[in-house]
């Protein structure tokens, strides 16, 4: 099992947890940054040199960029020539989880949906989310973790479309949710989109989008040139930073697609809000760890 | 567009003044309230343990410390007003809140009492915790302790803000004349979309 054991898995996940909630990928500060030099409105130009004077004060001070702890979900890929017992990673990563939240005293915002009663660990029934997925080609192990806002996550949406609708439908649809989201969801945001698939497989792309890299079209040239079309419509939405006027609603739109049934047209929206927060890390076969966004 | 430096308790005449778009920030004591706090006091018919009359509530529930029998902020940050936007004119009504500070608005309602009974809602920039969190001077107290992390705070800050008045006292709604706008905006696009295809 070599570097693949438990305390390693178990630490590497509170480590993550930590990381995303304290420092933020590089590519979402310099969109910040551009959005910042690009807007013409006086009151939205404030809003975002605020965010990034936040992200300077929360690095500088040690402090967690915004108060919600999220929804913690992790995504772990299995490279091919790793050989692991699998059920041992998802309680590793699960008490990783509650390390992190019981260690650095982060506010545990996790309760049953029946009862609301809070389990204060940031662990409950199915949480963390943990999903898994395989590595072609590869000896390492990496986790991915983002530490889901609720301001964003709760700004989500699925449609179940008609064949008719077609790709139209699907552009109207993502700009009606931007325009019922308004300032709620903290934009400008990194709006993920689901096109195809099952009803749940629609929602997975959504969040797979939201986590790409922003600056970083899809491989497909069609698929980019409707990020591109969308981006440009939701900026000219004029609704802002925090909903309160402005150029910069979004800081870009990411589309993740899946085949569908022929009688179906899925279409989700999930957005993630300005600190776009998510970390990963990779772990090799002699243990050592490298840790990225 | 003017600024106001506001110290609570705040008076009629003190929101009055406010119109949307002025800049706002805050020093002395602001109450931390949520979802589970208006919760209990609206829908469970508790009466709050402290007294609201002219106070400005800040829609929070923070990451903190026990130090002793104190508690220190480690990170405090705001929310999403619109959940919390059924128990706004009960708070203005009934207890006399001036002021909330949040992010994301509040509805139709609340701005109706907001005009009726003077308040106001200042929006803070969502997500920026860390800047926050070093406006906080202090902890005074906690009330409703069970309900962790959404009890009742009472934090002493310094120059909170920068705070946008986005619903002022006369009907004025930032966020109202941004989404009219925005719906334009949009609908411009979606024609265009129509006459492409």
């Amino acid at each position: 099992m070599g570097g693949f054991n438990y305390d390693l898995i178990r630490d590497t996940a509170k480590t993550l947890y930590i990381r995303a909630l304290k420092l933020l990928p590089d590519d979402v500060k310099d969109a910040l940054a551009k959005a910042h030099d690009a807007e013409t409105h006086p009151g939205a130009k404030k809003i975002l040199a605020t965010m990034l004077q936040n992200i300077a004060v929360a690095e500088e001070k040690d402090i967690l960029v915004c108060q919600d702890t999220g929804i913690p979900i992790y995504k772990v890929l299995i490279g091919a020539a790793v050989q692991v017992d699998g059920s041992m990673i998802e309680s590793a990563v699960r008490d990783g989880c509650r390390d992190a939240t019981l260690e650095y005293s982060l506010r545990s915002s996790i309760c049953d949906p029946l009862t609301r009663k809070m389990t204060r660990d940031s662990t409950g029934i199915r949480v963390p989310v943990v999903d898994f997925s395989f590595l072609p080609n590869a000896d390492y192990l990496e986790i991915r973790m983002i530490p889901k806002g609720s301001g964003s996550e709760n700004m989500t949406w699925l449609k179940m479309l008609l064949p008719a609708d077609g790709l139209k439908g699907v552009k109207r649809f993502v700009l009606e949710c931007i325009l019922e989201a308004g300032g709620q969801g903290c934009p400008p945001t990194i709006v993920g989109v689901g096109i195809g698939g099952s009803a749940e497989l629609c929602l997975k792309l959504a969040k797979e989008a939201i986590v790409r890299p922003v600056g970083t079209p899809h491989a497909d040239a069609a698929i980019a040139a409707v990020e591109a079309e969308l981006l440009q419509a939701i900026n000219r939405s004029g609704i802002g930073p925090m909903g309160l006027g402005g150029d910069t609603t979004a800081l870009a739109v990411h589309i993740e697609t899946a085949h569908t049934h022929m009688t179906m047209n899925p279409v989700a929206v999930n957005s993630q809000c300005w600190r776009g927060e998510r970390a990963s890390a990779k772990i090799f076969p002699d243990g050592s760890v490298k840790f990225g966004f | 567009m003017a600024f106001h430096s506001l110290v609570p308790p705040l008076n009629e005449a003190d929101v009055r003044k406010l119109r949307i778009g002025d800049g706002v920030s805050i020093s002395g004591i602001v109450y931390g309230i949520r979802d589970a706090t208006q919760i209990r006091i609206f829908d469970h018919g508790v009466e709050p343990p402290v007294d609201l009359a002219g106070s400005v509530c800040l829609h929070t529930a923070p990451n903190v410390k026990k130090v002793g029998v104190r508690y220190e902020p480690s990170c405090v940050g705001t929310t999403t007003s619109t959940r919390m936007d059924r128990f706004t004119p009960g708070l203005l009504e009934q207890y006399g809140v001036r002021a909330i500070i949040g992010k994301g608005g509040l509805l139709e309602n609340s701005v109706h009492a907001m005009q009726r009974f003077g308040g106001c809602y200042l929006a803070i920039v969502g997500g920026a915790a860390a800047l926050e969190t070093t406006q906080i001077e202090a902890i005074e107290k906690v009330y409703w302790e069970d309900l962790m992390p959404e009890c009742i705070w009472k934090f002493r800050v310094k120059d909170l803000g920068p705070l946008t008045v986005a619903i002022d006292s006369h009907g004025g709604n930032l966020y109202a004349q941004v989404k009219t706008e925005a719906r334009k905006n949009i609908q411009r696009v979606l024609d265009e979309l129509e006459n492409k295809s």
